[in-house]
Formats: structure tokens, C-alpha cells, sequence
């Protein structure tokens, strides 16, 4: 009957394909067609923000280019002098809305994502380190980070900018500052939970070195959570800039971020000369929220709970 | 042998999913019957739709799965012609199931006389305190001691084998007639699970309920059951009273799972085993799903094998079985 | 008698597992001393030998320690006391080649086979990754070397592209198997290795330990929980119970004539095919929690035959027969 005492060598079942983890990823990502139509729209202001010199009509950091009389004018008027059309109207000092918009979301994403990678950067190496060493490496870090998330981060970065003054750099500096600590808590969890599965204690029997083990088995497996946190938090370091921006911290009035451009527009809001504020802060909504319809959609499919 | 209706009769169940990558046929044309007061085994490896069946009985399958045929009757009444209402008031009532996790039955916030209670009032019309001494009665018939603390705690603070007695002990609360345990001792360990079959048969010959035992362990169902239903793939390959199965089994699949069960060879020379794994769920066909596997598979295989009737009351579902 | 020292060697080990207390728990506790320190004593005072070739079966329930025991001798956990030995030297601890190799010797095969393999990396880096940086194949023969050890237990090389989670669970449990044998192991540590397979595959992967053990000289210590698979298996078998061993001997003899009760109690619970109709008679009581074990013989709230030593004294380990340990009061009550 059955009695091959024998192993039959098995010859696996063809899968699908050999898919990658990414390619099913990315599959799982495209069933969600509002969180698909939130990653175009992210995807058309990211373009915007890179080809903002090639797409504006106008350079509103030249303050040569700028023309004091057209100041104010509504959507859809023409310019005194070059007689070009302004798409969403001028600010208070002639500045074209729309290449404002176009240059403050250049500056707002590339503060928003620079300050994540960096504070990602480091509260990731931080959070393997408390996970996998424990002991006092742990509650050292766990406390300074538990401090710090005590604080809010408006508080933070606004102490820090008092300090250290204005510029794009100190801005960044102060939103690593306020950002690192929700990252080196999330790895450290998720570090905490692979670092008891068998397939770290297999490398372990197996006599690889520690770094080894930190980086090549153990890091790859907590990036998920981190991924979901980082995009969301992508978001919330724009608003955060944003704000500072609105209350004079942030960059300076030369180069205006989106939050400066709402808060010139800020007085004019009542009387009429809606657009200097509206549409600024449009983008922004627009660009925050599809960040967070991306990030939605990236938490519910890298949830294994979830897995169907 | 009683000749009213059945206590449940399955005629024809199918259950499938629908899924993205096509129709995985979880239960396929399965047919069987519990009787009063009788044991019945549902024996299968994992994906053979045992713990499906299950659920399909007690209505508690979710989409993308839907049962698409056949006829589940209790005590002569078709459950299939009940609206949702009806058939929540006979879960938990007339049948019961018991998880293979407790913490499937536990909710972990409540305390256990807050969650024995509620089932109870979910269905008779009884008095807080008469409720609570139907728990306290129900947690000393499946043999936990000192049963008022333990009324007063929480899932968390028992352990694994305590819990399942109190799962157990919920699903007998409003004496069902028919209880469906899905593998309820399969992550226990062996001295616990020794007790926990000897409390369900106690219980069973007490109250004169069916028993539908899922699992995996041919020697648990040798021990507990009446009758019993070995599953591969979807569908009931052989069935019929466990002493003619086991001793005279005819199905190659079910040969071939007596014999690879190491008690039954020889300590240290290999184990009779069968080749090859189990097809993919959403690559089965009309044949038989065992024909890659089988030592006895003939060209006739390829069509739907014909259940057939051995003897009165075993049935057959191969067309070249091992006599 | 063997002159030549056992493979390896287990003297006196104990381990335990403490609580851990922060700064906060240590504030409360200079208010009022908890009943218990939360510690677990996973493993009390446990001696064990393991020849070479033979195969070690290791039973026992939940909380005896078995698992503990396995990942001290593949070295995964350091015991807080105790000394083990490898060929009748101990254990080493530096850094350096010679070590390395003692390291590699013991291997361990996982029971989950869904937790033992890293989800994110291809089946010819799980494999294939040990032996290049330990230095047993060079790199760019890694992809072969992988291919010959799918070969051997049973796995195509298309496998070698794909991810753990396109395998079924004795697929992974195979490509477990062969990455503990791609640095050439002389013994391995099988803690519950088919416990999570189902009976046709278990069938197929213990037929695969039994073929590797004769093709190359492996030794086993093989942990199971389940009576029919150590007695199919295994020479000799060590049985435990919350933390220290109560009976050991070879594996006929002990099933045929059990010597201590919880060894007699744990074989007569076991289904059995052959056994219909049973009426249960189970072991009264739950097992104990191994944060508060019974005194003196753990066994004896349990046991039908305690007596009142059986509370106050631990019984020792002692050879009752020629190969054959057991550790109960009863053997030396004189008649």
C-alpha cells in the first residue's frame, strides 16, 4: 500500500509566481481605491513640489520678479505690467499664489521628510538598542524618550527655535528633536515581540554575531509598524512646520513655507481678499490628508492581524 | 436504536468561499448523522473542512464563506428555513460549541459569574440569583473546586486547562441538545485532556446530548466516539461505527492514517507514511481528491467517486478501496 | 561499559527565570515584600548524559522544563547553575575557532514552523547563510550547497527563490532542518519538531529524522510531548516534571514497566487506537504553576500514593535497576 519507506524527494507546488513580500504588498495596497486616489494625489504634489522651478509661472523668492502694484488682486486678474494671468491671485506683496503654493510645498515636504528620516534614523537605532540590550540601555532611553513625549511638541520646537534662531536647518533640527521618540518606542515594541520568535534564536544557535542578527533578521521584521508611523508622522512634521511658520518661527519671510503664506494672508481673510489664505491652506489639507489616506490604508495591510 | 428523527441530520452541506483567487469548496457534499445521547467523531488533517462543518451547523459562517447547499436538520426541523433570530436563540440553547481556544468563549474583561450569567439570561426567563446558581452548579459538574471564588475571577487568572472547563461549562449551561466541540483538548496537555474526555462522557450520559467531537487524533475519537467521519479535502471519505472503521478500514486514506500512527510500527524503523501532501484547496476537481496520494488509484478515479454503502451502516466514498 | 565520555554532559543544571523589576516595582516593594519574587524555577538540579548516536527522547507536560533544557544544551540560554560538557569537556566560552565549531556541533529544530523562519528572507539565504559566514562553503557556492542540503531532506530546488510563507508547514519544517544542517552538526535538539504538523506529515518528517540519523551519525536529543512519537523514536527516555527529571531508562522498558507514578499516570492517559469505549480514570488535580511548586516531591498532591515524606522531602534521583533512574520515595519504603 504505502509503505515507501523512503523519502520522495517533493517536488514543491508552483506558486503564482514567486512573489515577493513587496509584490504582494503592493497588490494588497491597490484594493483600496480611495487610498489609491489619496497616492495619486500625493504623487501629483510631490511632482509639483520637485518641478516647482519649470511649473511656476513666477519665481516669489525674486523679490526683482515681484511687482508691488499687482499686490492683492483676485484669481483670474492680469498683471499691470507683463499682462500674465494670476491662476489664484496675488498676496500682499505681488506675489503669484499659485508659485507660492507650488514653492511652499517644495519647502514643506522636503522639511516634512527630511526631519522623519533623520528622527527615523535615530530612534531606530535607539528603540533595536533598548529592545535588544535591555537592562539599563533600556530604561535610559525609555525615560528620555518617555520625558520628551510628555511634552507637547509645539512646546519643544518652540523652546528650541527661540534657541537656536531661524533657518531651514534649525527647523529640521528642532522637529528631529520633538519626532525621535515615537519611533525608538514603536521599534523598541516591535523589537521586543520578533526578538522572542524562534527564527532569532535560530540565528543565535547558529552562532551569528550580534550585529549580524540586529541588522539582518531582526530590523527587516519591525519595519512594518515603522513604516505606517513614518508616513503619518511625514504629516504631522508639515503641519507642525506649518504652524511654527503661521506664528513667524519658522523659515524666513523670503522664502515662504505654506504656513507663512496663510498667515500673510491671515488678516485680509475677513475683508474679502479670501484667496491669500484659502488656497494655501487647501494644499496643505490636501497634501495631510492624503498622506493619512496613504498611511491608512498602509496600516490596515501591514497588519498581520488582519491577514486574510 | 430509537427510530424517531435524529437529533441532527446533514444532508448534502456545502460551504464555500469566495475568495480573490477563486472558490475554495471548504465542505463538499457532506452527509452524516448524530443521534441522541451518541458520540460522532469528525476526524480530518487540517484544510479537510472538519472545523467548517462545524460552523456551518451552528450558522457561524462568515463571508466570504456561505453554505450554498444542502439540508441541516434539527430534531426534524430545517434550520435553513429559520431568519437569524430564530437561529440565535438555538445557539447556545439547544446547540452549543466549544472552541479550540477558550479565549474564543472567555471575554477577558468580564468576570466568569458575569459571563455565565448573561448566557443563561440570553435564554430563559430567569432570576439573577437563580442564574447564578445554575453557573455555580455548572462549573462543579465539570469538576472545578470551590466554585464560588472561582465565579468571582477572571479568564486570565486560570490556566489553560481550567478555562477550557469553563468554556465546556457555559456550553452546557441551558442543557443543549446537541454540543459541537472543535478541537477543545488539542492544545492541552495530556493529563488535562485525559480529564477533560472524562467530564464531557460523564456529562453526555447525564444529559442524553450529542456529541460532535472534531479533531485530529484518530486515538482520541477511538476512545470517546460512537461513530465517526474521516474527511479529506472537503468531503466524508468513509464513515460508520468506529470499531468496523477502525478495525476494518476501507478508504486507502484511512489505512493509510491508521498505519502511519507509530503505535502501530515498529519503534525505530521508519513510520508507513503518505507520499505527497494534500492538494491545494482551490485545485480540487470533481475526482477524488486522494488519487495523487494513493497507492490503489485507478483511471476511474478521475470522475466523482459514488458514495457507497459497504454495509448498513458505513458508507464509502472510493472506487477501488482497499477490501 | 563505554569508556569514551558521553557526547554531551548535564551536571547539576538549574535555571531560573527572574522577574523583572523596574525601578518603579523596586520602590513598592521597600513598602511591602510580595508573596513570591515572581521568579520561575524552570529547571532544578538536572543531571543528564546523551551518548553519541544515541537518541535521547525527552517527555514531559507543560511547565516540566523540557523546552529550557533543550535551548541550555544548544546553548540559546546560559543555565544560572550547573556545567555542561561537550565530549567530556566543558563547555567553552570565548571567542575563537575551536569554539565556534563546539557551537556548531549542537544544532536545534524549532517547533513553530511558522516562527522558526525569517519571513523576510529568500529560502537559499536561510539556509545558506551560516555556512558562508562561519566559512564552510565559500560565497559563490552558497546557492549549491543549499541545493544539495534542500536535496537531502526532501525539498526541489525551485524552493531556493522563494519565502518562507509559500511553503506548507512541513515544507518549513524541512527547510528548518536543513539550514541546522548546512554547519554540519553532530547533534541535534529537536524541542517539539512535529508537534504543529499534521499526522501524515509528521509521519513523513520523523521518517526524515530516521534517515538523517543513519546517513549521517547524528546523536538526538528529541523533546516531544507526545508518548507514541519519543517510544517510536528514542533509545532511551528522560521523563519530567516541573522542572527535574522523575524516570529515565530505555524506552521499552520504561513503557512496559513504569516506575514512577506520574511516569505510570501519563502512560496510562495516552489514546490509543487500539483502546475503544474507554472509561476515563485521569490523575486527579491541575498541574502546579511553576511559580509556587509543591514542597518536597512536586508530584504529591497527585500522587495516589503520597505519604508523609513524599511533602517534606525531595526524592532523589536514584538508579533502581541497571540503566534505569527513578526518583520516588516509594522505591527505598521498606516493606
Amino acid at each position: 500500500m504505502n509503505s515507501a519507506a523512503g523519502d520522495t524527494p517533493l517536488v514543491t507546488e508552483a506558486p503564482a509566481a514567486a512573489r515577493s513580500p513587496w509584490r504582494r504588498f503592493a497588490s494588497e495596497f491597490a484594493e483600496s481605491r480611495i487610498a489609491m486616489a489619496g497616492l495619486l494625489l500625493l504623487a501629483a504634489i510631490v511632482v509639483v513640489a520637485i518641478a516647482a522651478p519649470w511649473l511656476s509661472p513666477q519665481n516669489p523668492y525674486d523679490l526683482a520678479q515681484l511687482d508691488v502694484l499687482d499686490s492683492k488682486l483676485a484669481p483670474g486678474e492680469h498683471s499691470s505690467s507683463t499682462g500674465k494671468p494670476y491662476w489664484l491671485g496675488t498676496d500682499d506683496q505681488g506675489r503669484d499664489m499659485l508659485s507660492g503654493i507650488f514653492y511652499g510645498l517644495r519647502i514643506s515636504l522636503s522639511v516634512g521628510i527630511a526631519s522623519t528620516a533623520i528622527a527615523l534614523a535615530i530612534g531606530l537605532v535607539l528603540g533595536l538598542a533598548a529592545a535588544y540590550f535591555e537592562g539599563w540601555v533600556d530604561t535610559a532611553i525609555m525615560r528620555v524618550a518617555d520625558i520628551q513625549l510628555s511634552f507637547p511638541a509645539i512646546l519643544i520646537a518652540l523652546i528650541l527655535l527661540a534657541m537656536m534662531g531661524q533657518g531651514t536647518g534649525k527647523i529640521i533640527a528642532a522637529l528631529v528633536t520633538v519626532q525621535w521618540a515615537y519611533y525608538a518606542r514603536t521599534v523598541r515594541s516591535a523589537a521586543l515581540v520578533e526578538r522572542r520568535k524562534e527564527y532569532i534564536e535560530a540565528a543565535r544557535a547558529l552562532a551569528l554575531s550580534q550585529p549580524r542578527i540586529l541588522f539582518r533578521h531582526l530590523l527587516p521584521n519591525c519595519l512594518p509598524p515603522l513604516i505606517v508611523v513614518a508616513t503619518v508622522q511625514v504629516a504631522h512634521a508639515i503641519s507642525l512646520e506649518a504652524t511654527l511658520s503661521f506664528l513667524g518661527l519658522g523659515l524666513p519671510i523670503t522664502e515662504p513655507s505654506l504656513g507663512l503664506l496663510i498667515a500673510n494672508g491671515f488678516q485680509y481673510l475677513l475683508s474679502g481678499k479670501y484667496w491669500i489664505s484659502f488656497y494655501p491652506g487647501l494644499a496643505l489639507l490636501a497634501t495631510i490628508v492624503s498622506i493619512n489616506l496613504v498611511a491608512d490604508q498602509l496600516r490596515d495591510v501591514l497588519n498581520p492581524r488582519l491577514k486574510r | 436504536m430509537s427510530d424517531s428523527a435524529p437529533l441532527l441530520e446533514v444532508e448534502g452541506l456545502r460551504m464555500h468561499f469566495f475568495t480573490r483567487e477563486g472558490v475554495v469548496k471548504a465542505v463538499d457534499d457532506v452527509s452524516f448523522r448524530v443521534e441522541r445521547g451518541r458520540v460522532l467523531g469528525l476526524v480530518g488533517e487540517s484544510g479537510s473542512g472538519k472545523s467548517m462543518t462545524g460552523y456551518s451547523v451552528m450558522g457561524l459562517v462568515d463571508p466570504p464563506g456561505r453554505v450554498v447547499a444542502g439540508r441541516i436538520a434539527l430534531g426534524g426541523m430545517d434550520l435553513a428555513s429559520l431568519d437569524e433570530k430564530a437561529r440565535r436563540k438555538l445557539r447556545g440553547g439547544r446547540i452549543a460549541m466549544i472552541f479550540q481556544d477558550p479565549m474564543m468563549t472567555l471575554n477577558p474583561v468580564l468576570r466568569i459569574d458575569t459571563q455565565m450569567v448573561e448566557a443563561v439570561l440570553a435564554h430563559q426567563p430567569v432570576s439573577r440569583a437563580s442564574a447564578l446558581q445554575r453557573s455555580r452548579e455548572a462549573l462543579e459538574r465539570v469538576g472545578i473546586p470551590s466554585p464560588d471564588e472561582r465565579l468571582r475571577s477572571y479568564p486570565h487568572e486560570f490556566s489553560g486547562g481550567m478555562r477550557q472547563r469553563v468554556a465546556i461549562a457555559i456550553a452546557m449551561l441551558n442543557r443543549p441538545d446537541l454540543i459541537i466541540a472543535d478541537e477543545p483538548t488539542t492544545a492541552l496537555d495530556v493529563t488535562v485532556q485525559g480529564q477533560i474526555l472524562s467530564e464531557m462522557q460523564a456529562l453526555c450520559r447525564e444529559t442524553g446530548a450529542g456529541l460532535i467531537w472534531i479533531t485530529h487524533d484518530l486515538s482520541v475519537i477511538a476512545g470517546l466516539a460512537d461513530d465517526v467521519c474521516v474527511m479529506y479535502a472537503g468531503r466524508i471519505v468513509e464513515s460508520g461505527p468506529v470499531d468496523e472503521v477502525l478495525d476494518r478500514p476501507m478508504h486507502p486514506y484511512t489505512r493509510a492514517l491508521i498505519d502511519s500512527v507509530p503505535s502501530r510500527n515498529t519503534p525505530g524503523r521508519p513510520l508507513a507514511q503518505i507520499r505527497g501532501m494534500a492538494p491545494s484547496p482551490l485545485a480540487l476537481d470533481e475526482g477524488c481528491a486522494f488519487r495523487e496520494r494513493c497507492a490503489r488509484a485507478i483511471d476511474a478515479c478521475r470522475a466523482a467517486p459514488p458514495v457507497g454503502s459497504p454495509s448498513a451502516r458505513r458508507t464509502l466514498r472510493c472506487v477501488n478501496p482497499a477490501a | 561499559m563505554n569508556a569514551s565520555p558521553p557526547m554531551i554532559e548535564i551536571r547539576g543544571v538549574s535555571k531560573r527565570f527572574e522577574g523583572r523589576v523596574d525601578l518603579a516595582e523596586r520602590a513598592a516593594r521597600l513598602v511591602r515584600k510580595p508573596a513570591s519574587d515572581g521568579s520561575v524555577r524552570a529547571l532544578d538540579d538536572v543531571s543528564l548524559e546523551v551518548r553519541e548516536r544515541e537518541v535521547v527522547g525527552l517527555v514531559g507536560e507543560s511547565g516540566c522544563g523540557k523546552s529550557t533544557l533543550g535551548r541550555i544544551v544548544s546553548r540559546i540560554l546560559e543555565p544560572s547553575r550547573g556545567e555542561l560538557f561537550w565530549q567530556g569537556r566543558p563547555y567553552r566560552d570565548q571567542a575563537g575557532a575551536a569554539a565556534r565549531r563546539e557551537r556548531l556541533a549542537v544544532q536545534m529544530i524549532f517547533q513553530d514552523p511558522y516562527a522558526s523562519l525569517n519571513p523576510r528572507m529568500r529560502v537559499a539565504e536561510i539556509v545558506g547563510e551560516a555556512p558562508v559566514v562561519h566559512g564552510i562553503v565559500p560565497a559563490r557556492q552558497r546557492d549549491e550547497y543549499a541545493a544539495e542540503l534542500l536535496a537531502r531532506v526532501g525539498l526541489d530546488r525551485a524552493a531556493m527563490r522563494r519565502f518562507p510563507h509559500q511553503f506548507s508547514g512541513g515544507q518549513r519544517s524541512r527547510i528548518g532542518i536543513a539550514r541546522a544542517l548546512a554547519v554540519k552538526p553532530r547533534f541535534l535538539v529537536c524541542d517539539e519538531a512535529v508537534a504543529a504538523l499534521d499526522v501524515s506529515i509528521q509521519a513523513q518528517v520523523l521518517n526524515l529524522f530516521i534517515r538523517l540519523r543513519e546517513e549521517l551519525a547524528l546523536t538526538y536529543l528529541f523533546i516531544s510531548h507526545d508518548l507514541g512519537v519519543i517510544r517510536h523514536l528514542s533509545d532511551r527516555v528522560v521523563v519530567m516534571y516541573l522542572g527535574r527529571i522523575v524516570e529515565s531508562g530505555p524506552t521499552a522498558e520504561v513503557y512496559a514497566k513504569p516506575n514512577h507514578p506520574y511516569t505510570a499516570a501519563l502512560i496510562a492517559e495516552v489514546p490509543r487506537i487500539e483502546a475503544r469505549h474507554r472509561t476515563y480514570v485521569p490523575i486527579r488535580g491541575e498541574i502546579p504553576s511553576p511559580l509556587a511548586p509543591p514542597s518536597g516531591c512536586h508530584f504529591h498532591p497527585r500522587c495516589p500514593h503520597a505519604f508523609g515524606r513524599c511533602r517534606e522531602e525531595a526524592p532523589r534521583l536514584r538508579e533502581i535497576a541497571p540503566g534505569r533512574h527513578s526518583a520516588c520515595h516509594l522505591n527505598e519504603a521498606t516493606p
